[in-house]
């Protein structure tokens, strides 16, 4: 960080988003609003569902809050840090460190193993591979229940098991807020619930936020809070 | 195998012994875009090999032509300057001079130049000195040539007589390696002649030959070697004899026509016959400019092979460049995945950069092993009717290390446009493709 400004802190709401607006093709003939003005708050510990019919922008909300895309206007605070102001190194530097990401597919590389893919965001972070790191890689398979399988190469895992890596390597760096994009959406039923009852472990022994995408109000139901998207906007919150 | 069960998962526990050894196999050594890029290139392994093998099948024919062309143009090189001196140094030449009146109406007749006339280089010795002076100029060698007639019976042959000093000038022009008989000995009435003038006249080592100089006098001299020159005129021709004994049949008495130069650069003695002649008004011939013809035909062949080079370097780069395009749409998803984590667009340019000089370098480490071996092949089986071979060939280290970067930095050129396409991805556009 390049000022003490936008230093993350431990105090405050994790996320606050006020009248975020997002556009495509600004300017052309064809731009379209998908979102129009959400204000949002998101508190340390907090475990929320974003609910909401397909198109109605959760992926794109999901998007701007995981630093991965820019609002057309609105402001977004992440630990105090108000990152419209930041540039691309600087997002991609608080992005690494503050937020976890689980999506609908694992995406896990299948050139490595379970227990190295765990540890790749902390070797992009730190540069070179350490003894520390593949310790708390380590852990953190054991923590998902897989140690046994953490030498494997990801691509010989199980879906439900794949999707249990990418939670861990979402964990990696300690990130105060995991964003869980309908991680259980390609899981049976028993997998599904593994998955989300280790998110909701996470949330409970680290006070790790999470917003938890899906489209199973019985998931949702069993959330904190649900965050009702629809035609762009946040219709309840409760 | 039986499937692994998704029940689950247990509560926090202790890692599991992995009974000493690391948790991890990275090598600790190894930076992020290494461990990537070689784990990238590991998991698509046919199509690493097919361009590893494009790329050394490129650097194989660039390793094995470089070579041969270089092998080729030492022979000539040394055929060229084992012949004949860097620098000649010649006398005066006659000028033919039309007399002319005041108003340029030529007046007088035209004096034919004395064809066989010959004229000694004035103050030969001090020139002599000054010449070892000089800090660029190996040997000097005085010499007194001319034209005159090889008499055996009835036959009469033109030939070149050429009166030298043979302790000097045999380190000059290499006769001795080019013997087929006798020896190169030299004494007041020996001569060396050509194998095509000895096989004319049916001469053969010990054998008399009767020369006779265009100024009338006549000698009787013993041959003591013949020599093969690689060129059948200058066989038929070219004959040695003492400097003295040279004076006396073109009647030189004291003088000499010509001295012959070796440089410590042979390459040097263009630039070193301008200063020589500006310095003693003497007329002074490079090797350079009077094999004009030799040099532009070398030239000629190094651009060709320099063109047939840059394109097989060329087709190298598009097959790398092709193979990371491909990769890059493959793995658009990983590189996705691994921008949201945190991975700066610097490390992702890098890791695919990395792959591009990767793929090279180990191209052009197995090119330069297929070049060499079928340089050494090629050697073996193509040879003289002696067995030597055709053109002897030194594979020097410096062209497989200049091939090994050469190729290794168009690796990296050739990688940096689908590393920047990667670098550039939009992760969100990345992660759903």
């Amino acid at each position: 960080m390049p000022d003490e400004a936008n230093k993350p802190v431990d105090s405050g709401p994790l996320l606050v988003l006020k009248a975020v607006r997002k556009s495509y093709n600004v300017g052309q003939p064809n731009e379209t609003e998908v979102l129009h003005g959400i204000d949002l708050t998101l508190q340390r510990g907090e475990f929320c569902a974003v609910v909401g019919p397909s198109g109605s922008g959760k992926s794109t909300l999901l998007n701007i809050i995981g630093l991965l895309d820019r609002p057309t206007s609105g402001t977004l605070t992440l630990s105090g840090v108000d990152t419209g102001t930041l540039g691309d190194a600087e997002l991609t530097r608080l992005r690494g460190h503050s937020i976890g990401f689980v999506f609908q597919h694992h995406h896990l590389l299948s050139a490595f193993t379970a227990l190295e893919n765990v540890m790749l965001p902390i070797l992009g972070d730190v540069g070179f591979p350490n003894a520390a790191m593949a310790e708390r890689a380590a852990q953190l398979i054991t923590d998902v229940g897989l140690a046994q399988f953490r030498d494997r190469p990801a691509g010989q895992l199980s879906g439900g098991q794949q999707q249990r890596v990418a939670v861990a390597r979402a964990l990696a760096m300690s990130p105060a807020l995991l964003l869980a994009d309908e991680p259980t959406g390609n899981l049976d039923t028993v997998s599904a619930d593994a998955v989300f009852d280790l998110l909701r472990r996470v949330n409970t022994e680290q006070r790790t936020s999470v917003l938890f995408v899906t489209h199973s109000p019985e998931m949702a139901a069993r959330c904190d809070k649900i965050i009702r998207v629809v035609d762009g906007c946040v219709v309840t919150s409760n | 195998m039986s499937e692994p069960s998704d029940a689950p998962a247990a509560p926090a526990a202790a890692i599991p012994p992995t009974g000493g050894a690391p948790l991890s196999t990275l090598p600790r050594w190894q930076p992020f875009e290494w461990i990537v890029a070689l784990r990238f290139l590991r998991e698509g392994r046919t199509q690493t090999a097919f361009i590893i093998a494009g790329v050394a099948i490129g650097v194989a024919v660039i390793i094995f032509m470089s070579s041969l062309m270089a092998g080729l143009e030492a022979k000539l090189m040394r055929q060229a300057l084992t012949t004949q001196a860097h620098i000649q140094l010649l006398g005066p030449k006659d000028v033919a001079r039309p007399l002319r009146g005041g108003d340029a109406a030529v007046e007088g007749v035209v004096l034919q130049v004395p064809l066989q006339r010959l004229r000694g280089i004035d103050q030969w010795q001090a020139l002599v000195l000054q010449m070892q002076a000089m800090p660029e100029v190996r040997l000097v060698s005085p010499g007194a040539t001319g034209s005159a007639l090889a008499v055996r019976g009835d036959a009469r042959r033109a030939i070149s007589v050429i009166g030298i000093d043979p302790a000097v000038y045999f380190r000059i022009v290499l006769i001795g390696d080019m013997l087929v008989a006798g020896t190169t000995r030299l004494s007041g009435t020996d001569i060396l002649i050509g194998t095509e003038l000895a096989l004319d006249f049916g001469l053969s080592v010990g054998d008399k030959l009767r020369v006779t100089a265009t100024s009338g006098s006549e000698l009787t001299l013993s041959i003591s070697g013949i020599f093969d020159l690689g060129n059948k005129a200058a066989n038929a021709r070219t004959t040695y004899t003492t400097l003295r004994t040279a004076q006396s049949l073109l009647a030189l008495p004291g003088s000499v026509t010509v001295l012959d130069l070796t440089l410590n650069d042979p390459y040097a003695a263009e630039t070193v016959a301008q200063r020589i002649a500006a310095s003693t008004g003497v007329q002074a011939d490079s090797w350079i400019k009077t094999n004009a013809q030799f040099f532009s035909a070398v030239a000629a062949q190094k651009s060709s092979s320099t063109v047939i080079r840059s394109f097989v370097a060329l087709s190298v780069a598009m097959g790398i460049a092709s193979v990371l395009v491909v990769s890059v749409v493959q793995r658009s998803s990983a590189i996705g995945i691994l921008r949201a984590m945190g991975v700066t667009r610097g490390q992702v340019l890098r890791l695919f950069l990395l792959q591009g000089g990767l793929l090279a370098l180990a191209g052009s480490i197995l090119g330069s092993a297929l070049g060499a071996g079928a340089m050494l092949l090629w050697q073996s089986l193509v040879r003289n009717a002696d067995g030597t071979p055709l053109i002897a060939v030194t594979l020097e280290p410096s062209l497989f290390l200049s091939t090994l970067a050469l190729a290794t930095l168009t690796g990296l050129v050739a990688a940096v446009a689908p590393a920047l396409r990667a670098a550039r991805l939009d992760p969100v556009v990345a992660i759903n493709a």
